[in-house]
């Protein structure tokens, strides 16, 4: 295929395609030749983060593995709206088989290539936050512990969205779920629950562990990159926003998860063998009102019956994960 | 090569003579040596290419085995009780997305109360999940039927269970013949799987299926299971020929061609049972037995067709269906409907409780004179049961039902009985 | 058919026991079943463990509740369980004990019983002896075959053979062949012993 080499004196955007840039150096989105994992047509709605995600994930997995990969899917919104039968948006081979099996399945086909001498074959596994961190948690720390060579990578919006915005053990506190409602002296998602799947996956002491945003593609493509050059059990956890689910607009998404890094919300981290060995540092360090005050499933912290103190709370679990993870920068602050 | 050993060990070479690519395995009673032994296989390079893998569940089991399935891996695995129902949704899938794994269902029941002898309540309670389900009478047929389902599975892009009776036959040392590797290649083709996760042809398995065409995938399971009615007929032709011997088929009868009450069962009973039927047919009754090797698909045609000339029969079955009766006895009442034919059911060996030759004459007699209600319960304690049921009309607060009956019963140290 | 029960304590090899016997029967061209009790019993607990043997195909597999043979690997059971239930009027017993049946209060069990299908033997004292472990199965077993007369000492050890290698298969070896002959005196002296 044939470059245009584009002459400017500046180089560095990040604006998607970035043809500023080197062609080594661009991402892959920006290449005529991306695989199109997910081909358009598919049926996620508007402003799908999980979508973008996926999109920039699989590619750069398809990319980094020479298009020889095959691909796991939980049951789920990316499951259900990238093949609606008798449509597929699967330019990769694909299998969805249950909710909560995407780790064991892919343990499956990666032993399935390795008996049949195929090790040039890669295996991702790929669902929500439900189908990872409740329903298939089992067979994800199974397959962790066992350090089978796959990729696992999970889209995190938070709740079980497929199923009509339900919390899951990722909702973070306060928010309002059907399951959670904001009734009640406590309202929305109760604080002291979840659980933070990156560091369980750490303390596997598996080869790679890293948390993501669709707010920084390039950093997602990296990673996946990198993870895709090792061996053993991977995970990435993908922060992507449902505008459906959060109540946001659809041309927030990639705003919304800058915001959720920018206030420390989200730690974006990569760590090997159960070790930090790198953060994503806070730009503009903001508060968190700023990420939360967009998102109908915390408006009841704000307007009329406003609790201050309940986003206190939230600004603490933010200060801890800046503390804990080191995300400021001298010049963030 | 004829030899005495353990069914678990035989069923292991058997297996491994299949040269299986993916064994996924977790331990639960009674198929636990089974795995054992093929991991060991495994580990010493005597088996392979094969990965050996130790999973975290029953679920994980059968999910790996969907995987490596569906990439085109021959795969299995091995399961019981709890473990089958732990599995149940993928166990559901596998089949759904048509895909071969042979599986080995040591049978046993299903808690609660916890228990972990044998009886047929774990793979009856998967008969509608779409895996065809064998039973085997020996070690010998169980090790004959595993390499036939292999060939059936693959012909037919359908999973399958082997059934053998948990202990009775997995833990019994008994005479059988392994068969060579050169007959099992000679029987057994590799596997040529119908759909392959391929990056070099890239298909999407598991799509979600609407109202649109869900009537048809799933009577296409049902068309395959109707398929299989003819081919194990002709797998168990054609394993006689490359082995020698009767194994396998959609049923066998026993002293069936003159027998007024015919005896209806699965499984390893069919020995205890055929033991029973010689003694009675040397003091002169006309007796005989039908044999269910193949309970799905259920032959409704040959159930039908071995029961046409007698005038009773009665199914002897080691599961219930609670607030119902039998199940097997449910699928051979519809193989008759129309006869009228006098049916009767007798629940058995829950739970491990031994069936044993003096319960089957008497039970045997009084089909034949059809004295028997149309559900019995072999061998039932009638005294703690109605004990516990006066307890209960006495008490509010009765307490755990299992434990009032151990203590009626003044169970207290093994009995061997 | 000849039905043997052979009752014991979990870890002293009751289970091979009876499989051994059925492999030593299986050696001389007939057919054998055996199984265990099929009970969850840890180290210690009460085990029972079948084997029937007879010249043509064995279907039967209800336990076995009247045994022609009796092999008790552990003289404390006698207090605990009816080891003799079901036991024929002709059948024989070998008792893992260096005791008599007598001094063992066992002399009911005894009366219009056929003396010398009776016999001890202090098989944990000659495993120890021959193979450095008290475990009594292999003694019993041989004693068994000399008691019975059912299979030869030479299947018995040919089934040792199957079953061990090395030094254990040479020990255990030693030990049958020990116990079969001192039951083949005990025999020829006439009983109880």
């Amino acid at each position: 295929m044939s470059f245009q080499p584009v002459k400017f004196y500046q180089t560095g955007t990040l604006t998607v395609g970035n043809r500023l840039l080197a062609p080594d150096e661009r991402s892959v989105q920006a290449n005529q030749m991306r695989s199109n994992s997910i081909n358009s047509g598919h049926r996620a709605c508007q402003g799908c983060g999980e979508a973008l995600g996926a999109r920039y994930a699989i590619d750069a997995a398809m990319a980094e593995s020479n298009g020889q990969l095959i691909a796991v899917n939980a049951t789920g919104c990316l499951e259900v709206f990238s093949t609606p039968y008798p449509e597929s948006s699967w330019q990769v081979p694909w299998i969805h088989s249950l909710f909560g099996n995407a780790p064991a399945v892919a343990t499956g086909v990666m032993a399935a290539m390795k008996v049949k001498g195929k090790t040039e074959v890669r295996v991702v596994a790929q669902g929500g936050d439900g189908g990872t961190t409740d329903i298939g948690f089992g067979c994800l720390s199974g397959m962790f512990e066992r350090n089978d060579d796959v990729l696992y990578i999970c889209y995190d919006n938070e709740a079980y969205m497929n199923t009509g915005v339900q919390r899951s053990s990722a909702t973070p506190p306060a928010a309002r779920t059907a399951t959670t409602m904001p009734v009640g002296a406590e309202p929305g998602n109760v604080f002291g629950q979840g659980k933070n799947v990156p560091e369980i996956a750490m303390a596997h002491n598996i080869p790679y562990v890293a948390t993501a945003t669709v707010a920084d593609l390039r950093d997602l493509e990296f990673k996946v990159r990198k993870a895709m050059r090792m061996h053993g059990a991977r995970y990435i956890q993908v922060f992507v926003p449902c505008p459906l689910g959060w109540g946001t607009a659809s041309h927030d998404t990639i705003r919304m998860a800058r915001l959720a890094k920018e206030t420390g919300m989200f730690p974006v981290f990569e760590a090997e063998h159960g070790e930090v060995i790198s953060v994503l540092k806070i730009r503009h360090r903001l508060p968190v009102e700023d990420y939360l005050q967009p998102q109908k499933r915390f408006a009841h912290l704000f307007g009329k019956h406003a609790h201050p103190e309940t986003v206190a709370r939230i600004q603490a679990i933010a200060d801890r994960n800046i503390r804990k993870y080191g995300l400021l920068s001298e010049e963030s602050s | 090569m004829l030899k005495q050993t353990e069914g678990s060990k035989a069923v292991a070479e058997a297996i491994a003579l299949c040269r299986p690519e993916v064994i996924c395995a977790y331990p639960i009673s009674p198929q636990t040596h089974i795995v054992e032994a093929l991991g060991e296989m495994v580990k010493s390079g005597e088996l392979m290419p094969c990965e050996f893998i130790n999973v975290e569940s029953e679920f994980a089991a059968m999910s790996v085995a969907i995987g490596a399935s569906a990439a085109g891996a021959r795969s299995y695995t091995a399961t019981a009780s709890q473990g089958l129902l732990f599995m149940v949704e993928a166990v559901y899938n596998a089949s759904g997305l048509g895909l071969p794994i042979v599986m080995t269902v040591a049978n046993r029941a299903i808690g609660a109360p916890i228990n972990i002898w044998n009886d047929h309540s774990d793979s009856l309670s998967q008969r509608d999940s779409g895996w065809m389900q064998l039973f085997a009478e020996t070690n010998q047929e169980a090790v004959d039927l595993h390499i036939q389902a292999f060939r059936l599975a693959e012909e037919l892009s359908m999973p399958i269970m082997v059934c053998m009776d948990g202990f009775i036959l997995t833990h019994a040392f008994e005479r059988v013949d392994i068969p060579s590797q050169e007959q099992v290649d000679a029987y057994l083709p590799p596997f040529d799987p119908r759909q392959v996760l391929d990056p070099a042809e890239p298909v999407s398995i598991g799509a979600m299926v609407g109202p649109e065409a869900f009537m048809e995938v799933k009577y296409l399971a049902h068309a395959k299971q109707m398929q299989a009615l003819e081919l194990i007929p002709q797998l168990s032709a054609e394993f006689k020929k490359v082995f020698g011997r009767d194994s396998g088929g959609l049923v066998r009868t026993y002293c069936a061609d003159d027998a007024e009450t015919m005896i209806v069962a699965m499984g390893s009973v069919l020995g205890t049972i055929k033991d029973t039927v010689d003694e009675m047919r040397a003091e002169g009754h006309k007796i005989g037995v039908l044999g269910i090797v193949s309970y799905r698909p259920f032959p409704l045609a040959e159930v039908r067709a071995a029961l046409m000339n007698c005038k009773r029969f009665i199914v002897l079955e080691k599961s219930l269906a609670v607030g119902m009766g039998g199940i097997v006895a449910t699928d051979v009442r519809m193989a008759v409907t129309g006869t009228g034919l006098k049916g009767f059911t007798a629940i058995a060996g829950l739970g491990g409780r031994p069936i044993p030759k003096a319960s089957l004459h008497k039970l045997f007699r009084q089909a034949e004179k059809e004295e028997l209600p149309p559900v019995t319960f072999l061998d039932l304690d009638w005294d703690a049961v109605n004990k516990q049921l006066e307890r209960e009309r006495q008490n509010r607060h009765s307490g755990p039902i299992a434990e009032n009956i151990l203590h009626d019963k003044g169970i207290v140290s093994a009995k061997f009985g | 058919m000849f039905q043997i029960r052979v009752h014991g304590r979990g870890g002293q090899g009751v289970v091979t026991a009876t499989e051994m016997l059925s492999v030593a029967a299986f050696e001389e061209g007939r057919h054998a079943q055996a199984f265990p009790s099929f009970g969850s019993e840890r180290t210690g607990a009460p085990v029972v463990a079948f084997c029937r043997i007879d010249d043509k195909e064995i279907r039967l597999r209800e336990p076995i509740m009247e045994p022609d043979a009796l092999i008790i690997q552990d003289p404390t059971l006698l207090h605990q369980i009816d080891v003799f239930a079901g036991l024929k009027q002709d059948g024989y017993v070998l008792l893992n004990t260096h005791h008599s049946f007598e001094t063992l209060g066992l002399s009911d069990i005894l009366k219009e019983r056929k003396a010398e299908r009776f016999c001890t033997l202090p098989a944990t004292e000659l495993g120890l002896k021959h193979v450095g472990r008290p475990i009594p199965n292999v003694p019993l077993i041989a004693g068994f075959a000399a008691l019975s007369g059912t299979i030869k000492l030479e299947s018995v050890i040919k089934a040792i053979n199957e079953k061990f290698s090395g030094k254990v298969a040479e020990g255990n070896i030693a030990a049958a062949t020990e116990s079969y002959y001192l039951v083949k005196e005990k025999i020829k002296g006439g009983a109880h012993a």
